[in-house]
């Protein structure tokens, strides 16, 4: 197992406000891990932060070994929480700029998942459901030879066929030597696919481990265990 | 198939269990070959790591074997089948017998109230 991402004392702050606080973590190759926290506990943060996308205040995050920039966005496959393409553009027109962008993106693989669920390559993005814009989403970053996946809030908001279609197509499409690390307070729909969970609250982590050893050490599943150590 | 998985338990056990319920009952035959790590982690939604573990846990066993290449098969030893079969009945046993000692009964109590379970 090689190291994908290893974060060191990591601080940001939004003016006042404290998102991360000191958090360290690192993450291994091979694996699928759930990164679980209530709202406002940093999650997204953390994610924008390894994504470059945020600097931190203090602290110092590494991409197998590099500190966020060009190399580690083109190992990294980031999938946002929020809606990030243009709503004008058609499918085919976005397929083709990912693939403009990024060098290890396979729009084959994209063309083919996406004629499974019936989505025309002209369609304009705005005409999708909101389920297929999910999906659509999806099987963009997941088309891509990353190193390392991040998913931000991939099943928030759909219904349960969507969700089990979202967990195959993670499962199918992820590359056993890379990561995926997923964050969501979904945790029970989750749980069975992740390797690791990683609980942070007020910006810290609060618990790493593997999900079978929860489980064994516990008796309890991780999302039970989850209202325990976030119950207010 | 149907895998039916108890997330309040390590999950690499039951997954270990039901191929061997699967094997007991003859739907997996010897030699047979098994679902692929990554099916079965997609049609249970579970981590492929966690199928192929728990694979690896069954050939230690014997139960199963790995070709190079090819994937996993059920052992072709004829007695295979039969003594996963009775670790299962064993087991299941034991657990049972457990749980109903914690309510306090006997032994005799137990054989009684099997005796007079009526199934239906």
């Amino acid at each position: 197992m090689s190291e994908i991402l290893r974060c060191e004392n990591l601080t940001k702050r939004f003016g006042q406000t404290i998102a991360l606080d000191g958090l360290s973590l690192l993450v291994g190759s091979g694996k699928i891990i759930g990164l679980l926290g209530p709202n406002g506990a940093g999650k997204t943060t953390l994610i924008k932060i390894a994504c470059g996308l945020l600097t931190p205040t203090s602290g110092n995050v590494y991409i197998e070994g590099e500190k966020p920039g060009v190399r580690s966005k083109s190992i990294v496959s980031y999938l946002p929480d929020v809606e990030h393409l243009y709503h004008w553009m058609t499918v085919e027109q976005i397929v083709l700029m990912f693939r403009d962008f990024y060098e290890d993106f396979r729009p084959d693989l994209a063309y083919e998942m996406l004629a499974r669920l019936g989505i025309d390559r002209k369609a304009r993005l705005k005409t999708l459901s909101k389920g297929n814009k999910e999906k659509m989403s999806l099987i963009l970053v997941m088309s891509r030879n990353a190193k390392l996946y991040v998913l931000d809030e991939p099943i928030a908001g759909v219904d349960p066929a969507t969700r089990d279609y979202i967990i195959s197509t993670i499962l199918n499409n992820y590359n056993p030597d890379s990561s995926v690390l997923i964050s969501t307070h979904l945790i029970s729909d989750i749980e069975t696919v992740l390797d690791e969970v990683i609980f942070i609250k007020d910006g810290r982590t609060v618990l790493h481990g593997s999900v079978d050893w929860i489980r064994q050490q516990y008796g309890k599943s991780v999302d039970e265990l989850f209202r325990e150590v976030f119950a207010w | 198939m149907g895998w039916n998985l108890d997330k309040k338990r390590p999950l690499c056990p039951q997954i270990c269990e039901q191929i061997c319920v699967l094997i007991a009952k003859g739907e997996l035959k010897p030699g047979e070959r098994l679902m692929s790590v990554r099916d079965v982690a997609v049609s249970a939604s579970v981590n492929p790591n966690t199928v192929q573990k728990s694979f690896e846990q069954l050939e230690q066993r014997g139960v199963i074997y790995s070709k190079r290449g090819s994937g996993w098969y059920v052992s072709e030893t004829e007695t295979t089948a039969e003594g996963v079969r009775g670790e299962l009945i064993r087991s299941k046993t034991a657990a049972y017998i457990r749980d109903m000692m914690a309510l306090g009964l006997s032994k005799e109590d137990i054989q009684k109230y099997v005796k007079e379970f009526n199934h239906e």
